[in-house]
Order: C-alpha cells, then sequence, then structure tokens
C-alpha cells in the first residue's frame, strides 16, 4: 500500500526493529571481534558442527517420514478425539524442553517404562544417552510440527478434487500420483527444512541427552567453551559458525516452506471415498495410536512422576519459581514493546526494516547472542548479576518472529479495514493505537503474549550461560537436580515447571480474547 | 464551490483524469461501470490518493496537499464505519475529538446527533447489537457532530435492503438539507441517483466528466452511459 497516507507512523516499529537488529548483529561483531583467526578449528570443533549436521538431518529425515503417514490418516479418518488430538500436536512448541526430556527418560530411559518392558522379556534395556536419545527428542518436538505442516498441504487440497478422484475411482496408487504425491513434493521439502533449522540450534536437549565428544552440538559446544574453559576466542568462533549454519538454513526454509503450522482451521473436516478398505483404516488406526502414544506417554510420564514430588519441593525450587516467572514476564513485556510497533511499521508498508528483523531473529542463536552480551558487559559490569534481564532479552528477540508471524496479518487487516476512517477523522498517532489498534489487536496480542510467556519460562538456553551458582530459573533449577541424580525433586518442578507454562500461555491467551468484540 | 482543477488522480497503476466543478450544497451521485474509477475520484477529494497533477479547491482554498483529516469532509466507508469495540456514543464522540476526550456540552451534542437519527438513548449499546440500518444511523450521527462542509458516500448503504436503503438516503438528503452539506456519494445504481441527487457526474473511461442534472442525463443517456445502464 506504498503511497496511501496511514494512521500510524512507522517510526517506532522501524526503531524497534533498529533495535533488534543492532542487538543480532552487535553482538555477532562482538563476537568476531573476538574469535582469533589464528586459533582455527581443532578436532573436537569438526566433530561438534558433524553431530550437529548429522542429528539435524537424521532428526528432520524421522519427523517428516514419520509425519506423512500420521498426517495422511488425520486427514483421512474422523474419529472422537480428533480435534483434540490435532491442538494437542500444537503443545509441544511450548512444552519447556527440560520438561520433556524428563518425560522421555520415564518412558525410554534406562529404568524406564520401555525397559522395564524389555527386562520383563528377558531383553536388555535401551540407552538414550547420545545420538539415538538426541535424535529421539527431536523427533519428540517435531514430528508434531511436521505433522501439522503436512496436515495443512492435505487440508489445502480442494475438495473437488477428492470428488473427481472418486468419480474417476482412483485406487492408492492413481490418488498417489494425482493428489498425494505432487501436494507432498511441494510441502515435504519445506517441513525438512524447518525441522533441520530448528534442530540445528539444539541446546537443552544436546546438553541433557548429549554431551561428550561424540554427542556435541555446536551451541553446546559454545557453551562448553565458554562455561569451562573461559576460552572467549573459541567461543566466538564456534558462534560465527554456528550463525552461518542457522542463518543458511533459516533462509533454505522461508524460501521453501509456505505455511507457518500453527493456523487455525486444521481440523476441517473434508469428506473422502477414497481409503475405506480394511488394510488402509488399519494402517491409518496404527499410525494416529502410535503418534498419541508417542507424544502422551511422556507427558503422561511428567504428571505421575512428578505428583508425588510436588509436595516435598524445597524452598531454593520455589525460589527458581518466582525467578522464572519474572524473567517470563519481563520478557513478554520486552517482546510486546518490540513486536506491537513491528507489527504497525511492517502493516503499514514502509518499513523493510521491520520485516527483516522479524526474520533475522530466525537465524539468531541464542548462544551467541549470549556470548556476545557476556563479552560487551564483561568490561563494564558484572555480567553475572544481569543474568535476570539478559536472559528475558533474549528470550524476547527469540519469540520476536513467531510473534510477527501471528501479529502482522492481523495488523495489515486492522490497518486496510479501519486506516481510511481513522485518517477522515483525524485519528492518528497515539488516538489511533490507544483507540484502534491495540482494541482491535487484543486477541493476537494474547496469544503471542502467551506463546512469549511459555517459551520465556521453559527456556533453558543462555540463563545456562549467564547464572552463577547462586541464581537459577526453574529449567535450569531441574537441570542440577537432575546433575545430582535427584530425580524425584526434578521430576515434581518439571511437574511444577509444566503448569506454570501451561498456565500463562492459557491465561494470556485467553485474557486476549475474553470480551473481545470480533 | 468544489472544484477539480485539471486534475490526474493515480489509484495503483491506472489513473482517472477529472476537470470540472461542483455547487455547494448539491446532492451529486457519481456513477458509471464498476472499474472506471468512482471510487477513486471520492477518495482523491477525501485525501487518501494522491493527485499527481492538478489542484482540488473549496471555496478557493487549495486542499491539494491537506491531511484526509484536515479537509472539510466527512466520508462513509462501503463497511468499518463503525468500531465494534467501542460504544455506540463513542463512536459518534470520534467525530467532535478522535481522543474522546469530551466536555459535558458535547457529550449531550453526541447525544441529540443520535436522538436526530432516531437512535435515542442507545449510546451505551456496543454496534454488534444493532441492526443493519440502526449501524448506519449510528455512522450518520458522526457525520451529523463532524458538520463538514462535503459528505462523500461510497456506498455505504450497499449491504442494505432497497427499502431499508431508500430510507437511509433519504435520511442523508434530509441531514444535508438541513446542514448546507456538499453530497458526492458514489453509486452503481441509477436509482438512487433519481432518489437524492440533483446532479450526476459520470465516470467512464478513465475520466470524470462534468454533473449534469440527474433526470436529463439518465433520460436520455450518452454512449458509455448507455452501455452500462443496458436496454432497462
Amino acid at each position: 500500500m506504498a503511497g496511501r497516507a496511514q494512521p500510524v507512523s512507522a517510526f517506532p516499529g522501524s526503531a524497534a526493529a533498529l533495535l533488534v537488529a543492532a542487538l543480532i548483529l552487535g553482538t555477532l561483531g562482538a563476537v568476531a571481534l573476538r574469535a582469533e583467526a589464528g586459533t582455527g578449528f581443532g578436532v573436537s570443533d569438526w566433530a561438534a558442527l558433524r553431530f550437529t549436521l548429522t542429528q539435524a538431518s537424521l532428526s528432520a529425515l524421522l519427523s517428516v517420514g514419520l509425519a506423512i503417514p500420521v498426517a495422511r490418516g488425520l486427514a483421512r479418518r474422523r474419529f472422537p478425539g480428533r480435534t483434540l488430538l490435532i491442538a494437542l500436536l500444537g503443545a509441544p512448541f511450548i512444552l519447556p524442553v527440560i520438561v520433556a526430556i524428563l518425560g522421555l527418560l520415564a518412558v525410554f530411559g534406562r529404568a524406564g517404562w520401555l525397559s522395564q518392558g524389555l527386562i520383563f522379556l528377558g531383553l536388555e534395556p535401551v540407552q538414550i544417552y547420545g545420538l539415538h536419545g538426541v535424535v529421539l527428542a527431536h523427533v519428540f518436538f517435531n514430528l508434531p510440527l511436521a505433522t501439522r505442516l503436512i496436515l495443512q498441504g492435505w487440508q489445502e487440497i480442494p475438495a473437488e478434487r477428492f470428488r473427481l478422484a472418486a468419480q474417476l475411482d482412483a485406487g492408492p496408487l492413481a490418488m498417489w500420483r494425482l493428489l498425494e504425491g505432487p501436494m507432498l513434493r511441494r510441502v515435504a521439502p519445506g517441513a525438512l527444512a524447518v525441522v533441520f533449522a530448528i534442530c540445528l540450534s539444539s541446546f537443552a536437549v544436546a546438553l541433557t541427552l548429549g554431551g561428550g565428544p561424540r554427542a556435541t552440538t555446536l551451541e553446546l559446544a559454545i557453551y562448553q567453551a565458554f562455561r569451562f574453559d573461559f576460552d572467549l576466542g573459541r567461543a566466538a568462533l564456534l558462534s560465527g559458525l554456528q550463525l552461518l549454519l542457522t542463518g543458511a538454513a533459516a533462509l533454505v526454509a522461508l524460501r521453501v516452506s509456505a505455511g507457518e503450522g500453527f493456523g487455525a482451521g486444521l481440523d476441517r473436516a473434508v469428506q473422502r471415498w477414497d481409503g475405506q478398505g480394511l488394510l488402509a483404516r488399519g494402517l491409518d488406526g496404527f499410525w494416529i495410536v502410535l503418534s498419541a502414544a508417542f507424544l502422551l506417554l511422556p507427558l503422561a510420564a511428567i504428571v505421575l512422576a512428578g505428583l508425588p514430588g510436588l509436595a516435598a519441593l524445597k524452598g531454593s525450587v520455589w525460589q527458581a519459581a518466582g525467578n522464572s516467572i519474572l524473567v517470563a514476564a519481563l520478557s513478554t513485556v520486552i517482546l510486546l514493546m518490540l513486536a506491537l510497533p513491528m507489527a504497525a511499521a511492517a502493516a503499514a508498508g514502509r518499513s523493510g526494516i521491520a520485516e527483516l528483523s522479524g526474520i533475522l531473529g530466525l537465524a539468531a542463536s541464542p548462544l551467541v547472542i549470549g556470548t556476545g552480551l557476556f563479552i560487551l558487559i564483561y568490561p563494564i559490569a558484572d555480567p553475572f548479576a544481569l543474568a535476570l534481564p539478559v536472559t528475558a532479552l533474549v528470550n524476547a528477540v527469540m519469540a520476536l518472529p513467531f510473534a510477527m508471524r501471528i501479529l502482522v496479518p492481523r495488523a495489515r487487516e486492522v490497518l486496510g479495514r479501519y486506516g481510511r476512517l481513522s485518517l477522515s477523522l483525524d485519528m492518528q498517532g497515539w488516538a489511533f493505537v490507544r483507540r484502534v489498534y491495540l482494541p482491535r489487536m487484543r486477541a493476537q496480542t494474547g496469544f503471542a503474549a502467551g506463546l512469549a510467556a511459555a517459551l520465556s519460562m521453559g527456556d533453558l538456553g543462555v540463563v545456562a550461560l549467564f547464572a552463577d551458582p547462586d541464581f537459577a530459573t526453574l529449567p535450569l533449577q531441574i537441570y542440577r537436580l537432575m546433575g545430582a541424580y535427584r530425580m524425584e525433586a526434578a521430576a515434581g518442578a518439571a511437574l511444577l515447571l509444566l503448569m506454570l507454562s501451561m498456565g500463562a500461555f492459557w491465561i494470556l491467551d485467553r485474557g486476549g480474547r475474553w470480551h473481545a468484540e470480533a | 464551490m468544489l472544484r477539480l482543477e485539471n486534475c490526474r488522480i493515480m489509484n495503483g497503476d491506472y489513473a482517472v483524469e477529472a476537470d470540472l466543478e461542483i455547487a455547494p450544497g448539491a446532492c451529486v451521485a457519481v456513477i458509471g461501470p464498476s472499474g472506471a474509477g468512482k471510487s477513486t475520484l471520492v477518495e482523491a477529494v477525501a485525501g487518501f490518493l494522491p493527485v499527481t497533477r492538478g489542484r482540488i479547491l473549496w471555496r478557493g482554498a487549495d486542499l491539494t496537499r491537506q491531511a484526509p483529516g484536515k479537509r472539510p469532509v466527512a466520508m462513509l466507508f462501503q463497511d468499518g464505519n463503525l468500531f465494534p469495540h467501542l460504544t455506540v456514543a463513542q463512536n459518534v464522540a470520534l467525530g467532535l475529538h478522535a481522543n474522546l476526550r469530551l466536555s459535558a456540552a458535547e457529550w449531550r451534542q453526541v447525544e441529540a446527533a443520535l436522538a436526530r437519527v432516531g437512535l435515542g438513548g442507545m449510546g451505551a449499546r456496543k454496534p454488534a447489537a444493532l441492526s443493519g440500518g440502526q449501524q448506519s444511523r449510528v455512522a450518520l450521527a458522526r457525520v451529523l457532530v463532524q458538520g463538514r462542509d462535503i459528505l462523500l458516500l461510497d456506498e455505504p448503504f450497499a449491504a442494505l435492503g432497497p427499502a431499508l436503503k431508500a430510507e437511509m438516503l433519504d435520511l442523508v438528503a434530509e441531514l444535508a438539507r438541513e446542514s448546507g452539506a456538499t453530497v458526492l456519494m458514489v453509486s452503481h445504481d441509477p436509482n438512487d441517483a433519481r432518489r437524492i441527487a440533483d446532479q450526476v457526474v459520470l465516470v467512464a473511461e478513465g475520466r470524470a466528466h462534468e454533473p449534469q442534472a440527474t433526470a436529463e442525463l439518465l433520460n436520455n443517456p450518452p454512449p458509455a452511459l448507455k452501455a452500462y445502464l443496458g436496454s432497462a
């Protein structure tokens, strides 16, 4: 809408976007200046790069490969609880990583349900640590995402095509050639790229299930160089490599991916005539039950394991929980102060920088920003004393791309529908923001704030870099309890974290929609 | 006198040319084939589209570079004329102060305007609680308190049934007569023009023509208008 007058200035949004760009690029610059070219890459660094690429590729292939039959089953079957199951597929997005890992350990760990079953049958227990554990956790998180992306592809096939195929009496092979194959060729590469990009910057999973020379990701290597060796030069060098990798992957993912995976309307029913045979029904049922069990069993395990521990939680856990709530609240406020003006500027179409900065956040790695901030803060203040605000800030920047995807389309709608009327009433600037923009954006603002609060509440990333032994957020405290083999206390704290994350999301999302006129 | 002096209006990649005068207090219908630029013409008067050549003058004052909210113009759009999250009274009050800080006297003015359009006592409701016709009346009450010299209508009643639309058009004509406002209304229905417009501006083939007396033009249409009206 270039050339058209708009009731809202692009200036605050552009300023916010510049701030974000400065933070991401400035910390990168700080890191780059510290990186000593002379040291070069050691054997372990190459191993970290290799492991990062291997686990991300495997995770992407497995997640998408398994998502195809699951999505197909969900697309063509109607059963009670289907809507709920599809809604649950969105839950891992805001599920704290450390909580999921405890759940996975309870099911797949050495003392977990699966191993106990195997021992009962006289077989060897399974081993979860290492490459397969990391991949397992990544599939747990990304199978639902990939399923949603591919399900969207299935839903986008027009109903007329299915009617036509039914009239042509198309069998499974013909269905594949006519409808499913072309759709998957369009959708699957995007899903692969998205999952690959997400797994590249995996930190918490690698921290808890990986480690050691043979299962260290780049993010983890940055953390170790920093935390154990205090080798800023090497941390910087690894950060540069990580940024190149995530930047390239994010670009590819943006290029090849169409949908966004948490759009509404995925539970819409399309009438189908194919796949009525017994075999097809059985296969669909098998995949749906398997994926539901894979998703639900670890969550059930957390609740079961956490309940006894919940009553016996110590003061240190409650204190960490208080810190987490503070971090999440601060992070949500920062996010909204950045994202709302940026969305307005992007929707007014006069701020390329606002859209660009939103995308930049996809490529940014929290550990790289954290390292850069540490290098910048170190000469002037005690970085450890600033753990709380720094964590909140980095979490806000990481949530920014998602918030922009939620806010910008609605902001476009609001400006398109009410922009001219507001202008003709001479309602501009703050009056427009207060009377029209913010009230009309309420539902989307609540959703974005809910995501940001939940993500921040459960984040175990930059806080591990900045926290001294006296300070912890709840995820970090759980990690420390796990390290001390106090699994019952860890499970109780994990259940508390789960309730806090989901609760924060629920309250903010509901609050946004409460009494909001359509 | 509203004067469009040798104007060229850009809307995306097509342009509408206009060189015409409209007498103060006139009620003028803008008709023509869809896509010919009827809305483009009124949006230029409102200040939403850039005029790349020529000037727009009202009583001799140049409006061409003025911001939309500073022009002596009130406008009603096809839809979205009310903010659903504000009450009826607040929606009207926007016409006095966009920041909604009104004196007691001004709130009484709002209530009087609502009473004038037949919605007395409904100020506390939200638009969703009103019928389509009542919502149109709220928008007209706002136009009333705005008290601008020029009223632009971009088919705001298109979604109403025929009887209700006629009722709203009559109300517009009545209010304009009382306040002496100049009305420019886009329409694709020649009956709207016959109902309340003294004059018609025909927009066709990228050009807005001089206004002509309604009955004369519609009873004796030039070829471009004839093609649009059809044999009926």
